[in-house]
């Protein structure tokens, strides 16, 4: 072996040593201290940064977590109740419960019920329609179609369905983390109540228009006949402005509202079909 | 009439340019060089042109569709200009497989690895011939003699360029007005009777292709005018400094590459800044640095690295150099 | 050497194909639809209620608060419902439903043709009088023209620009205005001089009219303070910053107003306007409509009753084109298209374009080649294909930094693009977005 590599490796190896006794002592003396619970409430938290509590990251999540006094206010809706649970063990707080929400669109404007009244062409963003005019159906409330909700869901859980047009949500990926809510320009999505089964009951439109315009323009329109109003036996429906709202955290799923409908603008999912009766004489017969 | 309204955004009419219309039109400015190259160097320059174009469309097209899965755009005519002006700054004598492998270099690596047309910031030509040069440095400059080669591909006879001719002189210790009696004088240089890449030999019909683009708005004024102002102007005080030791500058506008970069490379859309005050700024940095090359440097000709390097500025130049507002603070009253 | 503005513009052709056609009076339509919201500013509030029989120029609804205007009938009959109509943007606002019956006008509104040339009234009446006509800006922004006027405390107005120079291709209301009531129009700029306190106006007409420069040049002799200036022919020159600067050679700050140089800029047809207004006691309810368009069979200038629908125009044109794509509001350049046919014309309305389907679709975006010409004809120095990208990726503060709201959205960029890419679709969203949030900064 030459000279001149044995004095490369031993003048090499001598640099690596003294930078590495520097980088200790340097490390330890301007070493920041970090209340260490926040790695480990960040270890709770299903690291999926997508923004869902209303912080920065998850990490910026668990800060704000052992900075506070209470679990109240604080919320990772992905991770969900299990989570908090588990993080309150470790700060030894009271978790704060909370219903598991989902996402639901507020819309059954598909193209078979709403007709379309002229073409749009430019950039196919739901903000840049929003922005410009009333979009290519006669209700101005209803769903743009260009999937901006689409593109922001972090957790793959909407599509467009080509067939409706409409933006469909998949309730086994949805985390209600309300990135569709902020996207949204036309304020469609909400985050509701979510049951077992994801059975679900909802007034499927934004229309403030007055009844017939409403139904001029969607055939399953809210026309805000209040019908549902009058028969829901736990008041869980308010009518405004020509429009109907179900509160999912009152409403108890009876279904009464959903046959008193006479627009079908009010959505079951997630229950048996109901027989009708010409269903019924047809099995007779 | 029964059928719907389309409802768009203003404005709704249109200049009617294209893409499409800007890249012909620069292939159309470039014809009278073509013209030009084939009567200089014949066969060669048939086969080297059309090679060129050929194999830069078919790499565009195989990475596009193939290793990219994206939408094929051969048509918007951006891979035709690479290949002819990168065919232009060849030999007529280069062997097909370093043809090929320039225009795989060009467009593989100096256009679509960046996310394709729009997104290269150096021109991609350029680094097809920069990436030629330094591999087969022998082969890119044995330079075919005009006229006499015509008949011939790859067994051109072969001479020295005016510049190359220049510099080994200049390092022999011979005296400039002892070695401008023995090159082609400027009537000669003018109109391309000189050995040279394919392009750029003939000032006059490069001139006619700076006239052309002009018309047709596809180029403003402010880049070549700047680059070719700069190297007059540098190569002039240098001259008048010590005539013996320095070319004079109308030799050094006419020879080489300095009228062909100024006027289709320098001046390549995407590649170069976006402000009138950025293209000059532009322009002169890539003039002194080729003549800093040419006279001090150790190749004899300096354009292309000039270029490669200011468009490696031209970010920076976009960021800080921006057009004045309307309505800015009036300092002056 | 005719003056114009230095920084970008284009030269777009000008089809003036109704130029040399004289103005003709639209007969009236069966029902008239008059929004209550013609301006910028809060909607005016009807005054009178469903059944009411309206004279025409009679008041229908009042301006709410500083900046609004008064909305007048344009027909006479009987108010059919006070509702909620789909207006140009698709949205449904308040409007005031007559069906028409007659053409009962007001007793106290002139209706000889004597040119009264006589100033009777002060600056303040001037103003008054103004207000209650419910004169808005004609040429197109709709500003309340008593709001222009009242000029804030600690600015001095020193001159007017009146805007004659109508820069948009197809439109030639103004023009044929200028050629057929000249004179009115000049009486109306005294009156506008004499309301400001301001003793000089300069009237900007654009070269490619040049039966109106002389005829407008020889009216003025008689009109000490008024002086014509004939402007090349460049879009946008008809943008008040830009005519500031080709006559006057002022800049108006960014962020700033035409009155923080000492001007105030009028259009020639609100000029008109304040005339009918004051020496006719004729309150705003007609205008100057082009309807044109290169498949139009007869394309003219009609006088047009606010509240007309837009298929009435197209109809008395020859009616509506086969191959018609689009219908345009406006200009080519910055105009609104329509959902359908069925709007009405409102106060702003200055030419309906109808434009053949197969020049109507967009062309399919492609990369940007960064040519660099959509910054060469900015007239505001702004860098278009910066901002683009600068909105897809929401990056709001650099979006003000560059100057985004300084963009006055004449679509320069998207017209000379050779890419065919939609900058102003996005610079408009950029805009709205950074409004909002420097909106929600001063709170």
């Amino acid at each position: 072996m030459s000279v001149t590599i044995l004095y490369t490796i031993i003048s090499l190896s001598l640099l690596g040593a003294i930078s590495a006794v520097i980088l200790y002592f340097v490390a330890q003396r301007f070493k920041v201290y970090e209340d260490p619970r926040i790695d480990l409430v960040e270890a709770e938290l299903p690291a999926a940064n997508c923004g869902g509590c209303g912080f920065a990251g998850c990490r910026n999540l668990a800060e704000n977590l052992v900075k506070a006094e209470t679990m109240e206010g604080l919320f990772c809706p992905v991770g969900g109740n299990a989570v908090m649970s588990k993080i309150a063990v470790i700060l030894g707080r009271q978790a704060v419960i909370q219903d598991p929400r989902i996402a639901v669109l507020r819309c059954n404007g598909s193209c078979e019920f709403r007709p379309i009244t002229n073409h749009y062409d430019g950039v196919a963003s739901c903000a840049m329609v929003s922005a410009m005019y009333g979009g290519e159906t006669g209700c101005t409330y209803g769903c743009v179609g260009c999937g901006d909700c689409t593109l922001v869901c972090s957790f793959d859980a909407l599509h467009m369905d080509p067939v409706t047009g409409l933006p469909v949500v998949d309730d086994a990926k949805c985390t209600a983390c309300g990135a569709c809510v902020k996207a949204c320009p036309k304020n469609l999505f909400e985050l509701r109540k979510r049951w077992k089964g994801e059975k679900k009951i909802y007034v499927a439109c934004l229309n403030e228009d007055r009844g017939p315009v409403a139904s001029r323009n969607c055939k399953v329109a809210c026309i805000g006949c209040s019908k549902c109003f009058k028969i829901c036996p736990f008041e869980a429906i308010t009518m405004h402005n020509y429009l109907a709202f179900i509160d999912s955290d009152k409403c108890r799923l009876c279904r009464k509202c959903v046959t008193e409908c006479p627009t079908n603008s009010i959505l079951e999912i997630g229950f048996p079909v109901k027989k009708t009766l010409s269903d019924e004489k047809a099995v007779i017969s | 009439m029964d059928q719907l309204l389309t409802v768009s955004l203003s404005p709704h009419i249109s200049a009617g340019q294209s893409v499409k219309k800007l890249m012909f039109g620069v292939v159309l400015a470039l014809v009278p060089a073509f013209l030009v190259s084939l009567y200089l160097f014949g066969l060669g320059a048939l086969f080297v042109t059309i090679f060129s174009i050929a194999t830069c469309v078919i790499f565009e097209l195989a990475i596009q569709k193939y290793i990219l899965k994206t939408a094929v755009r051969i048509s918007d005519g951006s891979a035709i200009v690479t290949g002819l002006l990168l065919a232009f700054n060849l030999p007529s004598n280069l062997p097909w497989w370093m043809i090929a492998l320039g225009a795989f270099f060009a467009i593989g690596v100096g256009k679509m690895t960046y996310g394709g047309l729009g997104n290269n910031p150096f021109n991609p030509a350029l680094i097809g011939r920069v990436f030629l040069l330094i591999s087969f440095p022998v082969q890119m400059t044995s330079w075919p003699v005009p006229v006499a080669a015509r008949h011939q591909y790859l067994d051109a006879v072969t001479g020295a360029t005016p510049l190359g001719f220049l510099k080994e002189s200049v390092r022999n210790g011979e005296q400039i007005p002892e070695i401008m009696k023995q090159l082609p004088d400027n009537m000669q240089l003018f109109m391309g009777n000189v050995g040279g890449s394919l392009g750029e030999v003939s000032a006059i019909a490069l001139i006619l292709g700076f006239i052309w683009l002009l018309y047709k708005k596809i180029i403003t004024w402010h880049i070549p005018v700047s680059m070719i102002a700069t190297v007059f102007i540098f190569t002039g005080i240098l001259w008048v400094i010590d005539p013996s030791l320095y070319a004079p500058p109308l030799f050094h506008i006419l020879t080489g590459g300095v009228l062909l970069g100024a006027i289709f490379m320098a001046t390549d859309l995407v590649t170069s800044p976006m402000t009138r005050a950025g293209m000059i700024i532009f322009a002169s940095g890539i003039g002194i640095i080729t003549v800093i090359i040419r006279v001090f440097g150790s190749y004899p000709e300096g354009v292309s690295f000039a270029i490669l390097i200011m468009n490696a500025f031209v970010p920076l130049i976009n960021k800080y150099i921006k057009p004045s507002r309307f309505g800015k603070e009036v300092k002056h009253g | 050497m005719l003056k114009t503005f230095t920084k970008g513009g284009i030269h777009p052709p000008d089809r003036k194909l109704t130029a040399h056609t004289c103005i003709q009076s639209l007969p009236l339509p069966a029902t008239a639809i008059i929004p209550v919201s013609q301006h910028l500013g809060a909607p005016a509030i009807p005054v009178v209620a469903k059944g009411d029989y309206v004279k025409t120029g009679q008041l229908i609804a009042k301006g709410n608060g500083f900046v609004s205007s008064n909305v007048h009938a344009s027909v006479s009959g009987n108010v059919a419902k006070i509702e909620d109509v789909t207006d140009i943007s698709g949205y449904r606002r308040q409007a005031i439903v007559i069906n028409v019956a007659g053409d009962d006008w007001l007793e106290s509104i002139v209706r000889n043709e004597f040119l009264d040339r006589e100033i009777k009234l002060t600056g303040e009446e001037i103003l008054k009088k103004i207000a209650d006509s419910g004169i808005v800006g004609l040429g197109g922004a709709t500003f309340p023209t008593q709001v222009k006027i009242s000029v804030p405390r600690g600015k001095k107005v020193d001159c007017l620009v009146i805007n004659g120079v109508e820069c948009e291709p197809y439109l030639t209301s103004d023009h044929r205005l200028m050629l057929e009531k000249g004179e009115e129009i000049l009486v109306g700029v005294e009156l506008l001089k004499r309301a400001m306190d301001v003793k000089i106006a300069h009237i900007g007409i654009e070269n490619n009219k040049p039966d109106a420069i002389r005829l407008m040049r020889k009216l003025t002799v008689s009109h000490k303070g008024i002086e014509i200036h004939a402007l090349k022919v460049k879009y946008p020159q008809g943008g008040e910053k830009q005519l500031i600067k080709a006559i006057l050679n002022r800049e108006v700050l960014s962020g700033g107003l035409p009155v923080d140089v000492g001007v105030v800029v009028f259009n020639v047809g609100t000029a008109f306007a304040v005339y009918e207004a004051v020496q006719k006691n004729k309150p705003l309810f007609e205008r100057i409509v082009t309807i044109t368009g290169k498949s139009v069979r007869q394309p003219a200038n009609y006088r047009v009753r606010i509240g007309t629908p837009i298929s009435s125009l197209i109809q008395a044109s020859g009616g509506i084109p086969e191959d018609t794509g689009k219908i345009i509001s406006g200009g080519p350049m910055m105009g609104k298209a329509l959902i359908n046919a069925d709007v009405p014309v409102m106060k702003g309305s200055s030419g309906i374009l109808l434009i053949p389907s197969g020049e109507s679709a967009r062309n399919k975006m492609q990369p940007c080649v960064r040519c660099g010409k959509c910054v060469s004809v900015c007239p505001m120095g702004l860098e278009p294909y910066l901002l683009m990208p600068l909105t897809e990726q929401k990056n709001f503060d650099r979006l003000e930094v560059e100057h985004v709201m300084d963009c006055m959205e004449c679509g320069s960029c998207s017209y000379t693009c050779p890419a065919d890419r939609p900058l102003l679709d996005y610079i408009r969203l950029g805009k709205s977005n950074v409004g909002k949030i420097i909106r929600s900064r001063k709170k």
